[in-house]
């Protein structure tokens, strides 16, 4: 029998993030495992976005930024619980995508991402500029969750860095599973086929513009989320976190490891993220590489890291 | 009034560089169908090379033409060893690779030079002229003049020479250009060095005015290309208009609005010209084709 | 009453007039096939009937009701459908996933029902993808289903672009092309096809450049030159019409076979 594609995803996720922390040599670890579910959570949303719906966004970040924000100033403002200050940044997140996203997804390719790039540029801006309410450029404290307490009195003592490794496992465990259940659903099939031709799409009755905004919907509150969980981990946020730069580290996480499954996107958020860690010897040189890995395989593995990989196993052993 | 006249001069000063930067990805976009948002880098390039060249004890105009034709050379490798390698690549695919490159540039220039930021005199000194009581910097006149003379001289060049009519015939379609003999791939390392080139000259004569260093590239590069947009990828006037255009309102937006919000105009601008016409102001309509 | 009727349209291209003022009905059941030389504007009056193309003149009626400039995911609703005559396949798709992405209109559910993967949306699945497998299973395709669509060969896809269209149960089907680039018995095989389809009771409007076919399967011709309809009626009617002969061979043989005539008037 075939094992379904989702199982074997969601299985091999699991059992990746269950045994990892038996190899840690410190704390710390927990801390860069945690970066990379929260990464890849992001990089899940833009699976929806890039790899079914074909569509590209060079401003997601601004989401994330939204996201973040709402948990730093909710919270105090207006004394919402840290929990539901990351469901209102979600709730914001797709209200401007959803407003936004009408005329924006009408564009095509270039233009389409010069729109987007403008849009999340806008809010980091916005965050930036209006330090009245975030403290603008140096950044905010964010509150605490405050589920790790919770757990402690049940008897389940985490460090922070094991309660935030648990805790967005967790989380993108749930967004892969979403994000995998709409991979072979009508709705899934209707995004990937007017990412394959959007005149064959329309002639087949799928309402391209619905749908797109479906995508481009649903991967904010992904990138939203993952700016909640960041900034709460992290304690701390600043406008960074919307700007350019992590939009396009967003893409190319995804797009590294193969935007066209939710393993492989991942599995770039996984590279992405360590890649860093491990080269801080090279610190001097980590533009560098990073710009030339990004170069190499864009040109050589066309598909992603994981996809390539994958092929050439098979090919193999045919 | 005087405010006005300051406003619009320096509006058009910074105005003439995103054009020359606009007119940079509208030249690469128009032979390989690439936006490069390696493009700031280019401008980076020429600022810092000139600076080091400066600093080697070089007389000025020779550390600007090695400026100009190392950053070209450097245009033809990105095209060679990045851009032909990917041909037919997706949209995302080429996007990812220019920023790849954009930041491969920028972390080589962060070792061969360094990290500081950097400026020069202006050509002719810097003491302000006066004029109708704003005051102008004899660089902003570089500036405008050296951007002038690239448009006249490219619009000469695309409308006089067969090889510049063999850059338009590429841009216009890349397949017929290639049966009648047109050397495409040539057409698209001479569209790399070009552009690359005017970034270096665009780079050099405004560093005196706004400074230099390794990362300036890649904000100069997202106006440039909003502004390229904004006039309609992949038309050289459109570039030049999409350019001035933005510097202005930049600059009326600083001077009237908020400075802090002055960099927000461009995106403004872009997603409302964009929302009501979706190939910008001056672009090709395209029909769908099945 | 006709099915679809075609009133005057016309629409130009940068002052070029690709199709003038064609009339044309078909009705339910029927098959009806446009042709003309190349370049006479057979494509583009497709792409005007499917809602692609905005006509400048003129309107399409489906039904009796005006469906003109209408999306074309609404003229799908209303049972249009239609194939490509450049291929437009979901490449990157299996053979089954682009049949399946056919039955979009009979398996529409929530966004937020298929992302928590509720009982509903899969049920609406299993369903699709029983009658996607059929579906196959009628143009030959069964075999392949599994395989990545752009790994089939063109007559191949030039079928499972039929069975796409045919998933949404249309009422008229417009083949743009369908044996183009296939060999004899590719050719057979849709000829065949398109023979049953009709038979089901779904009307056909069939561009194809193969007369041999068009002559044994069509009901009704509409024949356009230069974007403008020169002639129209049953094959017998239509290959013996000269401007016909005209077009396609060009005025000398037009002007024989009318001097023809006029020494078998005389």
């Amino acid at each position: 029998m075939r094992l379904s594609p989702k199982l074997v995803s969601l299985s091999v996720l699991a059992l990746l993030a269950l045994v990892a922390p038996m190899f840690f040599p410190s704390g710390f670890y927990y801390r860069i495992g945690a970066l990379i579910f929260i990464n890849g959570l992001a990089v899940t949303g833009l699976v929806i976005l890039i790899g079914y719906a074909g569509q590209i966004s060079l401003g997601h970040a601004g989401f994330a930024g939204i996201g973040a924000y709402a948990c730093a100033l909710a919270p105090v403002h207006l004394g919402l619980p840290p929990a539901l200050a990351v469901v209102l940044g979600a709730a914001l997140s797709a209200g401007l995508a959803w407003v936004v996203g009408r005329p924006i997804l009408k564009l095509q390719g270039y233009y389409l991402a010069v729109a987007t790039l403008g849009l999340g540029i806008l809010i980091s801006m916005v965050l930036t500029n209006e330090s009245q309410w975030t403290r603008g450029p140096d950044g905010i404290s964010v509150p605490d969750l405050g589920l790790r307490g919770v757990l402690a009195d049940m008897g389940w003592r985490l460090t922070a860095g094991q309660f935030w490794y648990w805790f967005s496992a967790l989380v993108l465990f749930i967004g892969a599973w979403l994000a995998l259940n709409l991979h072979d659903s009508p709705t899934g099939r209707a995004l990937r086929a007017l990412h394959g031709s959007e005149v064959a799409a329309r002639t087949v009755g799928v309402d391209v513009a619905r749908l797109k905004l479906n995508a481009f919907v649903i991967s904010a509150v992904y990138a939203s989320v993952s700016g909640s969980l960041l900034a709460m981990m992290n304690r701390f946020v600043t406008p960074e976190i919307a700007g350019f730069m992590h939009s396009v580290e967003m893409v190319v996480m995804a797009v590294l490891g193969g935007v066209g499954s939710v393993l492989g996107a991942i599995f770039g958020a996984a590279i992405l993220t360590a890649l860093p860690q491990a080269l801080t010897m090279f610190h001097e040189y980590e533009k560098l590489l990073l710009g030339a890995v990004m170069i190499l395989v864009m040109i050589f593995l066309r598909e992603g890291l994981l996809p390539s990989i994958l092929r050439r196993f098979r090919g193999k052993e045919e | 009034m005087a405010d006005l006249l300051q406003f619009l001069v320096s509006g058009i000063t910074v105005g003439a560089v995103y054009a020359l930067l606009a007119l940079g990805f509208t030249i690469i976009f128009n032979a390989s169908d690439v936006v490069n948002f390696a493009q700031g880098e280019f401008v980076m390039l020429g600022g810092m090379i000139t600076v080091f060249a400066l600093a080697a004890g070089l007389p000025l105009g020779l550390a600007a033409l090695i400026a100009i034709v190392l950053t070209a050379g450097i245009g033809v490798l990105l095209n060679k060893l990045a851009i032909e390698p990917a041909r037919g690549a997706p949209v995302v695919s080429l996007i990812i690779i220019t920023i790849g490159a954009s930041i491969f540039i920028q972390g080589v220039a962060q070792i061969v030079f360094d990290k500081q930021i950097h400026r020069y005199p202006g050509i002719s000194g810097d003491a302000p002229l006066r004029f109708a009581g704003a005051t102008i910097l004899p660089q902003s006149l570089w500036v405008i003049f050296g951007a002038t003379a690239v448009f006249v001289a490219l619009w000469l060049f695309f409308t006089r020479t067969l090889t510049g009519r063999a850059v338009l015939a590429t841009a216009n379609n890349r397949l017929a250009a290639a049966l009648v003999g047109i050397n495409t791939r040539y057409i698209m390392t001479l569209s790399f060095g070009l552009s690359a080139a005017i970034g270096a000259l665009a780079g050099l004569l405004i560093t005196p005015i706004t400074l230099t260093s390794y990362d300036v590239g890649i904000p100069l590069a997202l106006k440039g290309f909003a502004a390229a947009m904004l006039g309609g990828l992949g038309n050289p006037f459109g570039a030049l208009v999409g350019g001035l255009l933005l510097g202005v309102l930049e600059a009326l937006t600083a001077g009237y609005i908020s400075s802090q919000y002055k960099d927000a105009v461009a995106f403004i601008v872009i997603i409302g010209v964009l929302f009501v016409m979706p190939q910008g102001l001056f672009g090709r309509k395209s029909t769908e084709r099945v | 009453m006709s099915l679809l009727q075609v009133e005057g349209v016309g629409i130009a291209f940068g002052g070029i007039k690709a199709v003038d003022d064609v009339s044309f009905a078909v009705k339910p059941g029927e098959i009806v096939s446009v042709i003309g030389p190349n370049g006479a504007g057979k494509t583009t009056l497709f792409n005007m009937i499917s809602g692609i193309y905005l006509p400048g003149a003129g309107r399409v009626m489906l039904d009796g009701q005006d469906v003109t400039g209408l999306a074309p995911h609404r003229l799908a609703e209303r049972g249009l459908s239609r194939t490509f005559q450049n291929l437009q396949i979901f490449q990157a798709m299996s053979v089954l996933d682009n049949a399946m992405a056919g039955h979009h209109l009979r398996e529409r559910s929530s966004v937020l029902a298929d992302l928590l993967g509720l009982p509903a949306s899969r049920r609406r699945t299993r369903a699709t993808r029983a009658s996607a497998l059929q579906l196959l299973e009628r143009v030959g395709l069964t075999r392949a289903a599994f395989r990545e669509a752009s790994a089939l060969s063109y007559g191949a896809l030039k079928r499972l672009e039929i069975a796409r269209a045919l998933a949404l149960e249309p009422r008229i089907l417009l083949l743009d092309e369908p044996a183009a680039g296939c060999n004899a018995v590719e050719t057979e095989e849709i000829d065949r096809l398109i023979a049953e389809i009709a038979a089901a009771g779904t009307a056909i409007l069939l561009v194809e450049h193969d007369m041999k076919l068009v002559m044994r399967i069509s009901g009704h011709i509409v024949v356009l030159d230069h974007g403008v309809k020169i002639a129209e009626g049953d094959p017998a009617k239509v290959s013996r019409d000269p401007k016909v002969i005209a077009a396609y061979l060009g005025t000398d043989a037009a002007a024989a076979s009318r001097e023809e005539g006029a020494d078998a008037d005389g």
